[in-house]
Order: structure tokens, then sequence, then C-alpha cells
């Protein structure tokens, strides 16, 4: 076993009372975060304090038909200085015209069905600092026009102002050997760079037991093409890396369908490079799998969910960590009061034969405390 | 005389056919026609809205709140679409569900959380599962169709000084987690007072008692207090409904996905 991360979450909930239908709520938190074995690199620790805080405003009028909404990050981290961070997560406008409905401003989407790997979710870059497992998003400025129909939902995105991925600092931990330098600029191997407006649609409906969703995105990949070194250390080895960014056309398509318990999903992307070094060249990838709950499985009101995904990718192992690999997971969810939920997962490389594992519960405290306590494991 | 003795007769035999109709009307067709009309009875609200608070209650006392507004749509025919959005606690404020509820077919339901921004489609065939973490299952708190059960009325009775039918009812539906229930229906307004419920295994699970009647709009009765104990396990879930409003011009546009998401 290489890296063994632990982390202990602590959140509280800031609550005040609506105010003539205008309220502020939020979080403000507390985390530990160690790790069983030294690091590789001596500037890297084997603990780290953070803490973090979200508050959020909301404000609606004309019954709800439009809104603002407004939602800040700031993370404060005891070591890396790019875990350091803040972020406007949210601040947008809503309104509702009949079936219509448009957001401005900067905002958050999610899209697909899959639980260990979101493939098709492309409008929001990941914010990597916060966790490995990519599912915190950076805020992305928008103007988003969607209607909801009997024959299904259209949302339509005009995405100004890219957004790069954040990475963990020279102190910071897991990360890979050598540092993304986020300071450097970036690279973009197309003329209009960052300014690039990106475009995306999306179609999706149902049809009694089925549920499908089909997307495209012609933009800048949110997941960086390719890193070069900037800085080369005395050995000669790279001392520090930056991403290149890329423009693609991606073509997405996910659904579910329930057979009995059973729910079974998919998704699947098409990614075809518009510029750079892979120009030209496709990658798809797809995650399959089905989820089952047992529904009181201890004769009580707890539930037994089992995931199981099998993610591919057509590219090299370099490029994706998922190219053949079987996530499996075990979900807990005991439906008490305190809402304690445990859930322990595995995922296992065909190819090179790696495996990493995890464990999140979490559990109410009183009325306003979470703990949350999560434990990776890497070989 | 004669034209009088034959109509006569024939009005008795005609009042014998119709005592010999009612005294043939099986204890099946009555639990029936109560429930028709206490269907009929509840018909034409169109839409309503409520908060509700549900307090959790452990056998040792403890207790745990929750709050949670409900929107509720009528649909003829058909289920009622319900969206349900939580305040508290904390952690999962902003969470909501939008249900399409159905007779016999399962359930369609979403499930929105707000610190994804994601709606998840949720496999709701199983709707025994306790209704977050209360001792309220989703199919206690679901809309009340006709079709839902069958029905057998029992007897009369008195319960608490309210004049009632006793009447039972057979889950239709095969994933239920009761072989049946036992509900006293109030015999002037023909709304439930108490229901008791008998887990697979028929021993008897919960029992649930309404209090605090209130007649919205001249007609529709909604209870104030509805208290669910657990026999089994000795814990109870009271709801506490208020802020009742009928008729507020809600539509199908507020009981969808993009709604759901806006929901706050």
């Amino acid at each position: 076993m290489k890296h063994v991360l632990t982390g202990f979450i602590l959140a509280t909930a800031l609550l005040q009372t609506p105010v003539i239908a205008a309220q502020w709520s939020g979080y403000v938190s507390g985390q530990y975060r160690g790790f069983f074995e030294d690091p590789v690199d001596p500037r890297q620790h084997n603990t780290y304090l953070s803490a973090a805080a979200e508050p959020e405003f909301y404000h609606s009028w004309q019954g709800g038909d439009h809104s603002f909404n407004t939602i800040l990050f700031y993370r404060v981290d005891q070591h890396d200085d790019n875990r350091t961070h803040g972020d406007i997560r949210e601040l947008s406008w809503t309104g509702v015209y009949d079936a219509f409905e448009v957001t401005a401003g900067i905002s958050k989407v999610f899209w697909g069905v899959a639980e260990t790997q979101h493939l098709v979710d492309i409008i929001n870059q990941t914010d990597l600092v916060e966790n490995v497992d990519g599912e915190d998003k950076l805020g992305q400025p928008m103007i988003k026009l969607s209607t909801e129909q009997d024959w299904g939902s259209v949302d339509f995105f005009v995405l100004p102002g890219f957004r790069e991925r954040t990475f963990p600092g020279v102190e910071g931990r897991p990360r890979p050997e050598v540092v993304v330098d986020t300071d450097a600029n970036a690279i973009y191997d197309f003329s209009a760079g960052q300014d690039h407006i990106d475009l995306a649609l999306r179609y999706s409906h149902y049809i009694g037991e089925w549920e499908f969703g089909l997307s495209y995105f012609s933009g800048i990949d949110r997941l960086p093409s390719d890193f070069v070194p900037i800085a080369f250390a005395p050995n000669g080895q790279p001392g520090a890396i930056v991403p290149v960014y890329s423009l693609i056309n991606q073509a997405g398509i996910d659904g579910q369908v329930f057979f009995g318990d059973w729910t079974w999903k998919l998704e699947a992307i098409n990614k075809e490079f518009r510029s750079g070094r892979r120009k030209g060249s496709h990658n798809f990838q797809s995650v399959v799998g089905f989820e089952y709950t047992w529904v009181g499985f201890t004769g009580a009101a707890s539930d037994l969910g089992f995931v199981v995904e099998y993610h591919y990718s057509d590219a090299n192992t370099r490029e994706t960590i998922f190219n053949n690999d079987l996530a499996t997971a075990l979900r807990y969810v005991l439906n008490d009061a305190q809402s304690t939920e445990v859930l322990l997962g595995f995922l296992t490389d065909a190819d090179t034969h790696t495996a990493a594992g995890f464990i999140e519960a979490s559990r109410r405290i009183g009325q306003n405390w979470m703990l949350e306590a999560e434990l990776r494991t890497y070989n | 005389m004669n034209r009088n003795i034959i109509q006569t007769s024939a009005a008795a035999i005609a009042l014998c056919l119709l005592s010999f109709s009612i005294s043939a009307e099986t204890a099946e067709e009555k639990g029936l026609a109560i429930a028709i009309e206490a269907d009929k009875r509840d018909e034409g609200f169109a839409d309503s809205t409520a908060n509700m608070t549900m307090e959790l209650r452990n056998k040792q006392g403890d207790t745990s709140i929750r709050y949670i507004r409900i929107r509720t749509l009528e649909v003829i025919g058909d289920g009622d679409k319900s969206m349900s959005i939580f305040d508290k606690p904390a952690d999962v404020k902003g969470t909501a569900f939008l249900t399409f509820s159905h007779a016999i077919k399962p359930d369609e339901q979403w499930l929105y959380l707000p610190a994804l921004k994601r709606v998840k489609r949720i496999n709701s065939k199983n709707k025994s599962g306790p209704f977050m973490g209360s001792e309220f299952a989703y199919e206690d708190i679901a809309s009340q169709e006709l079709e839902k059960y069958s029905y057998k009325y029992l007897r009369d009775e008195t319960l608490n000084g309210i004049d009632s039918f006793v009447i039972e009812r057979y889950p239709a539906y095969e994933h239920s987690g009761y072989t049946r229930t036992v509900a006293w229906i109030n015999k002037a307004e023909y709304r439930p007072e108490k229901i008791v419920f008998y887990d697979r295994k028929n021993s008897l699970l919960k029992t649930l008692t309404y209090d605090g009647y209130q007649q919205y709009l001249d007609k529709y009765w909604r209870a104030g207090q509805m208290n669910m104990e657990n026999h089994q396990t000795g814990k109870s879930t009271t709801l506490a409904w208020k802020d009742y409003q009928f008729k507020t011009g809600l539509d199908d546009k507020d009981f969808n996905k993009n709604s759901l998401k806006r929901a706050r």
C-alpha cells in the first residue's frame, strides 16, 4: 500500500429564519486529514488541518418565478497553498416564463446517472483540491435556456469564461509526483485560449421506467489533454508541469431503467479533439452498471445497496485511470433519525492489476452538526 | 281496489327486494361503498400547500425534528402529484422529492440533491421503506387512491365518542409492506380517525391516529396532527400540519424536474 489517507469532516449549518423570502444559510466545517505513511516528497506532510465556509443567500420574488442565488466558498488549509482557495459557486438569476426557464450568471449543472464516474457531466470544472473523488465543482459562468415539455426537456448553454482545474500544491497531498504548477500559465493549444465561448445542448426525457439523456458539447475540454514540463530538477527530471487544454466536440448519452429492484445504468461519450497534438483523434469512454437496493434487509428499517460499474476507455491508461476498471460499492443506510450511512467501495484495474478502496461514513449529531469520515487506500 | 292491491303488493315486493338487496350487500361491497364515499368527499381540492413538522421519537424519548413543505396537485383518475421540500435538519435543507403517485403501478419519483444539483430518479417500487427515518413508510404518506386497496366492512364502533365504521383494507400493490390495515372512518364526515397496520407476517406493526381536524373551503377535512406509533420498535413519529392552503393555482408546470431544481 503506497498511500493511505484518512479524512474527517465536521460541519455545522447556520440557519436564519427567512425574512420576506430572502434567506441566508450555509455551513462552516473543520477537517483533519491524516496519512499513515510518510510522503514521497519531503515537502509534503502527514497531517493537514483545514477549515471551510460556504455562506448562501437566496431571494425570490413573483411567487418564486424569479430568484437570485449566491453561494460563496472559501477554504483555508494548513499546508497546501493551492487548497487555500475561494470560489463563487453560484451567483445567478433564474427567471421562469411559462414553460421556459432562463439562468444567467455563475452556476452549476449536473448531468448523468452513474455513481462512480461522471462521464457525460462536463459543464463545470472539477475542484480537484477539495477531494480526489472529483465530486466538487467550480462555479461556471453561463447563460442557460431550458424548457420542459411533454416530449422532454431541452437545455441550451452558452458558456463564456473557462475555469481551469485546481490541483494540489507543492505541499499538498495526495498529488502526482511532479507538481502541477497552477500559478504558471496553462497552455491552450488553440488561438482563442481561455476566452473561447463554449456551447452545449442537452435533451432528456423519461418514458415509464426509462430515463435517458443525449448531450453535445463544443468547447474546451475540462480535462487537460496533456501536461508539459516547465521546470526541471538538477537530475533532469521535470520539476513542475502545466496542463494543456484542448478544444473538443463531445457527444454523450446516458440512461437508466428499472427492472424490479434493479437499476441499470449507462453513460458513454465520444470525444473528438479539434486542436493540438491530438487534433482529429477520437476517444470513446463508457460506464455501464447496476444498482440494487435491498429494502429492509435486516428485517427492520435499514437498506443495503450494491453498486457495480464497469469503466471502459479506448485511450491508453495514461489518459484516464478508468480504462478497463471495475468499481464495486456497498451502501448501508440505517434510515435512523441521525441518517447514518456507510459506503464501502473498491476499484480494480484489469490491466495494471492495481486496486483502490474507500470507506465513507456520515452521521448527523443533533440538528445542526454532521460528522463525516473517509478512508482511502491505493496500491 | 284490485289495482290498489296489486300496487300495494308490488310495492311490498319491491320493498322486500330492496331490503333483500341491502342485506345481500356483502361486507366487501359495504367496505368499498364507504371508501368511495370518503374518496368523493375529498374530490375537487385542485391543489394544496402545507407546512409540516415531523418529530421522531425513539424508545428513550430522544427527539429529532424535520421541517418539510408539501405541495400537492390533484390528478383526476390517477394518483396525485406532490413535491416535498426539506428545510430542516440543516444538512438536508433544499433536498426535495417529486412524486407522481399511481394506484397500482409504481410511483414515478425523483430526488433533488442540492449539493450536487443532481436530480436522481428513484426506484420507488418498494414503498415500504421508512420516509426520512420516520415511522411513516413511503406508502403511508403517498396519496390514498381508491384502487390501492380492496375493502371489507367489519363493524360499527364508537371511537373516543365518534361513531365510526371499521373497515379492513388489503393492499392491491404487490410490494406493500402490509398484509392489511384496519381503518376507523368517521361516519359523519368519512375521514379516517385511526388506522392500524399489520406487517407482512400479519403481526400488529403500527397505529396511526388523527387529531385536530379542520375543515377547509367548507369541504375538505385535514388533520392537524398525525401520530404513528410503532409497536414493534417502541418508536413513534408525529406529523404536525400548519398553514394549509387550497386552490392556490398550482399546475403541471409546478411539478416537473425543472421546478424540482428550483424548489426552495
